[in-house]
């Protein structure tokens, strides 16, 4: 089952041909994922790596194709413009991986896609990984920036902010014989498609996956909403870590949405907040895998 | 990104917020010229980043910058008083900050003060205007204290500032007749600015009525989304590098995103949630961190060695903790940036290095290989103990 995507998820890639979007692309593939098509007007006709077709729109791309959801590596200034394109053009699921878009364009987009019936993750983040059914988890479904290797066919539902933090969780789980359902990275922006809370019931109403991990950081009030939501309704074990105790208050701490302001959006309170919802919460980074054990009892 | 007192002064002028009339200057002689043409109370401002200027010491001994005069004389007298000389404010610290502009302005009558904001709320994933009649204090007192005397207006993304959410506001702050006008003409321009000038937040603090009926903004605060300088070079250019911390310009420069502290272990890491744990474990190991420093997820062997070069440049710096978790990016391309770095630098504090992920076999090679003095660790926790051993 897994959440959002899985191995016969066909996926398309707005910016395949950029250094960027190319490599990813290609490593996507590599996972076995079936990545069906690329979009970069002007370069309709083309192919990627010989083999995936290239169209001028995301309209034509889905229509050739049949892919439902689409990955965004279009630069900060066109990414608006190309997440509204994929949601005109019908496809289910918006991953947009771009890190840098202005504040304001993702305030419009997320107000013009809201009775579209689409589905937006990120932007500013490392993507969506389904591990596959194969050999070391090959043939899943791998969508952004992560790296498929540490990843493993299992259990476990993985939701983060932050990409090195997914990476390091989803490695410390891989390494003590835990695999994962679904990893979901929302990004690090102020205003996202998705919340903790949005992927929290998902993976709570999947019959695949029997615990969580939730990894957050400073900044907003995401992470208690979900925690509160999750004290009632989730029936499912789940382990939390937040980055950030010691950040400055003020300072942006490189992600656009890690701040704390106003006194809102410390990590002390978003502990609490786990701790209040019965959420083992990992006492440093290290020890996010170990915690999962823990609340796995 | 902040900007100077007399340049918001500028941004509200064009959007026809309306402020008293005044002047910036950078010399006693431009401070007379600029008072000359002002009434018989007139106010001179220091213009820096920090708050509390009106409470500060000039190092050379002179009170206060912020100074109430009669005329241009004593305008230009108060300017070469300020002008050049550093003031330290509780904000500054205690090295201050220089000098290098003055403000001449009209001073205004105050008949009330109130306070006005627009922010961009990112629960509500919408502007945000925030107003009370509670001004020139600390709006976060206020909320605490009076929360009843805060009102706030959701505006909606795509539809923009209505008239009744104006007359909403008005009516709230008790504005009737002229000053409701004059009030909606400075709301509807700040909105403006706003939102073509992609802020995150304007705050007016005071917003003040005067005796004879007008509606002015005293002071204000802005910040700027960083993501949407491109679209704003004229805004970009407000930025004032002498205000900020000299390592972060210089890391900028880099593509690298340093934040100093004020601890004794400085990091390098990759990810920004990753570098904010990194700093929370060395806190929880006993130590101090010195920086935070997020390199990127595709750091190139170029940044690595000039993320070394300014954490060294901190002279608090005893230690070195470089964490980095190569997803994508492979650790062998680390290990060569810090022996390259360390080559070039001479290293004579521990550094530890923990290295997972992408290639990390090479990239353990190529750090054993070179002469290199270094702590090898193996997980995070492990690496955070032997920073906070290592400088003990």
């Amino acid at each position: 089952m897994a959440i959002l995507v899985d191995e016969n998820t066909k996926i398309l890639i707005q910016g395949i041909t950029g250094s960027f979007g190319g490599r990813h692309a290609q490593l996507s593939l590599d996972y076995g994922t079936q990545l069906v098509a690329g979009v970069t007007p002007g370069k309709g006709g083309q192919k990627f790596a010989d083999t995936v077709p290239i169209f001028d729109t995301v309209g034509d791309a889905v229509s050739e194709t049949g892919a439902t959801v689409s990955a965004i590596f279009v630069p900060p200034p066109f990414a608006g413009d190309a997440i509204l394109e994929a949601v005109d053009a019908g496809v289910d699921l918006v991953v947009a991986i771009t890190e840098g878009i202005p504040v304001m364009d993702m305030m419009k987009v997320r107000a013009a896609m809201k009775d579209s019936g689409a589905r937006l993750i990120g932007p500013n983040c490392p993507g969506i990984v389904t591990p596959g059914t194969g050999e070391n988890s090959h043939g899943g479904c791998r969508i952004g920036i992560a790296p498929g290797y540490i990843h493993k066919r299992g259990k476990v539902g993985v939701v983060s902010r932050s990409g090195t933090l997914t990476y390091e969780a989803v490695y410390q789980l891989t390494s003590l014989g835990l695999g994962q359902s679904t990893c979901v990275g929302i990004g690090g922006d102020p205003i996202n498609g998705t919340s903790h809370l949005d992927v929290l019931k998902m993976f709570n109403d999947d019959p695949e996956t029997e615990a969580i991990i939730m990894i957050g950081e400073i900044g907003g009030t995401a992470e208690e909403e979900a925690a509160e939501w999750a004290k009632e309704n989730c029936d499912k074990p789940i382990a939390g870590f937040i980055a950030g105790a010691t950040a400055p208050p003020g300072r942006r701490m490189g992600h656009a949405g890690a701040i704390v302001s106003g006194g809102k959006g410390t990590a002390e309170a978003k502990i609490a907040a786990m701790r209040d919802a019965g959420i083992e919460v990992a006492e440093n980074p290290s020890d996010m895998g170990d915690a999962l054990v823990r609340a796995m009892g | 990104m902040n900007i100077h007192e007399y340049q918001a002064k500028e941004l509200f002028e064009k959007f026809g917020v309306a402020t008293p009339k005044g002047k910036v200057a950078d010399t006693a002689e431009e401070a007379r010229a600029a008072a000359a043409e002002l009434g018989d109370e007139i106010v001179v401002k220091a213009q820096v980043h920090a708050g509390g200027r009106g409470k500060g010491t000039f190092k050379n001994g002179f009170q206060g910058g912020v100074h109430l005069v009669k005329n241009a004389d004593e305008a230009a007298d108060v300017a070469s008083k300020m002008l050049g000389q550093t003031l330290v404010t509780h904000q500054t610290g205690e090295e201050g900050k220089l000098v290098s502009k003055i403000m001449v302005a009209d001073a205004v009558d105050i008949e009330k003060e109130y306070y006005l904001a627009i922010l961009m709320d990112r629960e509500s994933r919408s502007p945000v205007i925030v107003a009370s009649t509670e001004g020139g204090v600390n709006i976060e007192d206020v909320a605490e204290n009076t929360p009843d005397k805060i009102f706030n207006e959701v505006i909606h993304p795509l539809l923009g500032l209505q008239p009744y959410e104006i007359r909403n506001l008005a009516s709230k702050l008790g504005f009737a007749g002229d000053t409701a006008k004059q009030f909606a003409k400075l709301l509807k321009g700040l909105y403006q600015l706003f939102m073509s000038c992609d802020c995150s937040m304007v705050e007016v603090n005071p917003l003040v009525t005067t005796p004879d009926g007008n509606v002015l903004a005293l002071d204000a605060k802005f910040d700027f989304d960083d993501n949407a300088l491109y679209r704003h070079p004229e805004i970009a250019e407000l930025h004032d590098p002498t205000e900020e911390d000299p390592r972060e310009v210089e890391a900028a420069k880099f593509d690298l995103n340093y934040i100093g502290l004020d601890g004794n272990i400085a990091c390098l890491v990759n990810g920004a949630g990753l570098a904010m744990a990194t700093m929370d474990i060395i806190k929880q190991s006993g130590g101090e961190p010195a920086n935070f420093l997020d390199v990127g997820g595709g750091a190139t062997q170029e940044q690595v060695r000039n993320a070394f070069k300014i954490i060294l440049s901190d002279p608090n710096v005893k230690g070195i903790l470089v964490n980095i978790f190569g997803g994508i990016m492979d650790c062998d391309v680390i290990a060569k940036g810090i022996v390259a770095a360390c080559g070039e630098v001479d290293l004579s504090i521990p550094l530890v290095v923990r290295l997972e992920g992408n290639n990390v076999e090479a990239g353990k090679a190529t750090l054993a290989s070179s002469d290199v003095d270094l702590i090898p660790a193996d997980t995070l926790a492990d690496a955070a103990q032997k920073a906070v051993a290592a400088i003990a």
